[in-house]
């Protein structure tokens, strides 16, 4: 495998790059904020990148997708984070895309594939049931009712799970092994309760009181739930840990800037010996998490039995050094850090949120000790 | 078969053939270590003749030109013939200042007479280097050496002290900086110049550590004659070859130093009982700590590789020697520090009746070193910012 971007990949990249400064730069996640959207993303911007093709990145060809694999996802992402892109491209494209691909059978790929790939539905996968990321516990019930189902339970903060048009559900049946449901979140017994956060993201807890479910709302490719699961949260992961690397590097090219521009005592601050060795200290420290990300995102695509550990690195150093820069680069700005007008502050409360998201660094460092071995 | 397989089948078939069993055991000690030089003796005969056979086939230096003792190997041959000899556990034949540091210069700035001279002695282990950089009043501020060289016609007469040379009374030869242009500014008027340790005024003297070791000496040169042929590259240049060595130096740290050791503190809960049932750390902070050095250590593994492909691919930022050796040598303390906390007061023994006894305190001990030599991790973290980052007045 290798480090360095194919050329592809290289082009998506830079092709991304354009996009997103022209139709997500970080002051539409402001405007989305102040509008108090209750989506949490812009509709035409979705669009737009399904016109491009992302929104099918890792769907197979055969459903409209582009099918380039996860490296190629990460490189979108790392791009979206740098600009703090809020859209539904994590739950809806990777986390329900890869659902779908990995436990959906022939004839549910072949209609909701389609969709995601093609931008005409938001799909969000509704898993965490307490506040911290605990895939362990999964209390929401699915029970034969005739033909279907009746789905019980409550998930919390599920993600872009107030815009969404089409939820999957994870829930346990009747012989505790793991089932992943399709459900329209406009059905009977289904309450949404939009949650702001602090990163302007609009998750939703949602409650599921005797749902009625068709038998065919179960996915059943016929794939091992728990097994599924496990790998669907781990592609999530790494992924994030791309957006994370992005939001990293940007908020350090800013400071690196601001460093240099900003003068004190007569000279820019950047002159200092104090602020030099904490930005080479980042600069190192950036680098460990782009190699970590690189390593997981490959192993991902071409030996896939190996990724956990990768992953679970990635996403932990991801989520540190994110949250270090971030912090960094407020402290660094100083008293203009703390002002809602400059954008640097985004970066430090998305920095917040998209680590907790499918695990913090704990979470993830436990599981690295646990696939080593000790 | 591609190349490269049959490159690392020809390997793999020709060091089953010739690296003797003996030098695939794990070193029990420095005498195992193979420093080759006037000086050194032998361990056993197949120490010599693993030197010998790697040698002739010029793989003490796998990627140095066939012309100079070298193996003329690409990088990825050079991989593979790495990752071949860990395969087997074949020991290092030869540990070679004169390979890690000195060589390149050489190659970079030496004369063709030079390199033809001194290249092949190096990679046959025939004369052991130490290298003469820091003063008392010159270490982090190495420029600011006095160390003079008075220029006599066809030879300088050397007077001055050098500190911190590795292995000076082992060694045949020594690479100095020494000013040979006083009235110029400081980062000019040095000159690099190969010194014969046997030459008269030359003496050495060793400096105990606190591991209770002496690698290190202070060296001083009272009115040295060295000739103008020990000359590298031009005189007053010598600053360009010291800051190129340097690079290659810090590198080399990153890549010996214990870290390529696989010193495991995991392993050394185990062998102290501190594990539970299931064979995890019993201790969840040590666990915890653990387990962040053990995603550093992954990180650092996956950046040393992807640092390889970026170069291999004409990318990547610059001064990435100081970045790996900040980041390393920062990494390898922890690890000891790890290392010492998962073994308990059984980390703190000084010596004992077995053989490994104290070698734990000491190995701690001297890491402490690797982010002081070869430029302390403040002066790489000031290489970044200014190279870089471009931050002002850096």
């Amino acid at each position: 495998m290798s480090f360095v971007l194919t050329e592809e990949e290289q082009m998506l990249r830079d092709s991304a790059k354009d996009f997103l400064a022209a139709k997500s730069p970080v002051s539409e996640l402001r405007r989305l904020r102040d509008e108090g959207c209750k989506d949490g993303f812009r509709h035409a911007v979705w669009r737009g990148m399904a016109e491009m093709g992302w929104n099918g990145i890792v769907v197979e060809e055969d459903f409209g997708g582009v099918d380039m694999g996860f490296t190629a996802a990460g490189v979108l992402l790392r791009e979206m984070g740098r600009t703090l892109a809020a859209t539904p491209f994590i739950p809806s494209a990777i986390l329900s895309a890869t659902l779908l691909r990995l436990a959906g059978s022939d004839a549910q790929k072949g209609e909701h594939l389609p969709k995601i790939a093609g931008g005409e539905a938001v799909y969000a996968f509704a898993f965490d049931e307490k506040a911290r990321h605990d895939p362990g516990t999964i209390d929401t019930r699915a029970t034969k009712d005739g033909n279907g189902f009746r789905l019980n339970g409550s998930k919390r903060f599920v993600a872009c799970g107030n815009g969404a048009d089409m939820l999957i559900v994870a829930a346990r049946l009747e012989d505790d092994s793991l089932g992943f449901f399709l459900v329209d979140p406009k059905a009977d017994g289904v309450t949404k309760t939009m949650r702001r956060t602090v990163d302007s993201h609009v998750p939703a807890d949602i409650d599921f009181k005797d749902v009625k479910l068709d038998g065919d709302a179960m996915l059943s490719g016929g794939a091992d739930g728990q097994a599924t699961f496990d790998h669907v949260l781990d592609v999530g992961r790494a992924c994030l840990a791309a957006e994370q690397l992005g939001t990293a590097e940007e908020a350090f090219d800013r400071t690196l800037s601001y460093l240099k521009d900003r003068s004190q005592f007569g000279q820019p601050i950047g002159s200092f010996q104090s602020l030099q060795h904490r930005a080479a200290h980042m600069l190192g420290e950036i680098e460990l998490a782009h190699s970590l990300v690189m390593k997981a995102l490959r192993t991902l695509d071409e030996n896939p039995s190996q990724a956990p550990l990768w992953i679970a690195a990635a996403k932990a150093k991801a989520t540190e050094v994110s949250r270090h820069v971030t912090g960094e680069a407020i402290q660094m700005h100083g008293g203009i850090g703390m002002t809602d007008e400059h954008e640097i502050g985004f970066f430090f409360k998305r920095a917040r949120a998209a680590g907790e998201f499918m695990g913090d660094e704990r979470f993830n460092a436990e599981r690295v000790a646990t696939t080593t071995g000790f | 078969m591609s190349n490269l397989e049959s490159f690392r089948k020809e390997t793999r078939d020709w060091l089953e053939a010739n690296c003797p069993a003996s030098m695939r055991q794990p070193m029990k000690d420095e005498k195992d270590v193979c420093w080759g030089g006037k000086k050194f003796e032998f361990a056993n005969d197949d120490q010599k003749l693993w030197l010998d056979r790697m040698a002739e086939k010029g793989w003490t230096a796998p990627q140095w030109p066939v012309e100079y003792g070298g193996g003329g190997l690409s990088s990825d041959e050079a991989q593979i013939l790495k990752e071949e000899m860990k395969a087997i556990n074949a020991r290092d034949p030869l540990t070679s200042f004169g390979i890690w540091m000195l060589g390149p210069a050489l190659l970079k700035y030496g004369s063709e007479e030079q390199k033809k001279h001194y290249l092949p002695q190096i990679t046959r282990g025939e004369i052991r280097w130490c290298q003469g950089y820091s003063e008392p009043g010159a270490g982090s501020d190495l420029a600011s050496l006095r160390t003079k060289g008075v220029d006599k016609g066809d030879y300088y007469e050397v007077t001055g002290q050098k500190v911190w040379t590795s292995y000076a009374d082992k060694a045949d030869w020594i690479f100095a900086l020494v000013r040979t242009e006083p009235d110029k500014p400081k980062h000019e008027g040095i000159s690099f110049l190969l010194i014969d340790m046997e030459s008269d005024g030359v003496t050495t003297k060793p400096i105990k550590l606190i591991s209770g070791k002496s690698p290190f000496c202070e060296t001083f040169f009272d009115e040295v004659k060295v000739p103008k042929a020990n000359l590298i590259g031009t005189a007053g240049k010598g600053w360009d070859i010291a800051k190129y060595l340097l690079s290659h130096e810090r590198t080399n740290i990153v890549g010996a130093g214990g870290m390529a050791a696989g010193l495991n503190p995991v392993g050394a809960a185990h062998k102290s009982g501190e594990v539970d049932d299931k064979g995890r750390i019993a201790d969840p902070m040590l666990r915890a700590d653990v387990a962040r050095l053990t995603i550093d250590a992954l990180a650092f593994e996956a950046t040393m590789r992807r640092v390889k492909d970026e170069s291999d691919a004409g990318q990547g930022v610059g001064a990435r020697a100081s970045m790996l050796k900040y980041i390393g040598t920062e990494l390898n303390k922890r690890r000891h520090e790890l290392n010492l906390s998962a073994m308990g007061a059984d980390g703190l023994l000084w010596e004992g009746p077995d053989p490994s006894d104290g070698g734990p305190a000491r190995d701690w001990l001297r890491s402490r070193a690797n982010s002081i030599e070869g430029g302390t991790s403040e002066i790489q973290l000031n290489i970044l910012a200014k190279r870089v980052l471009n931050l002002p007045g850096a």
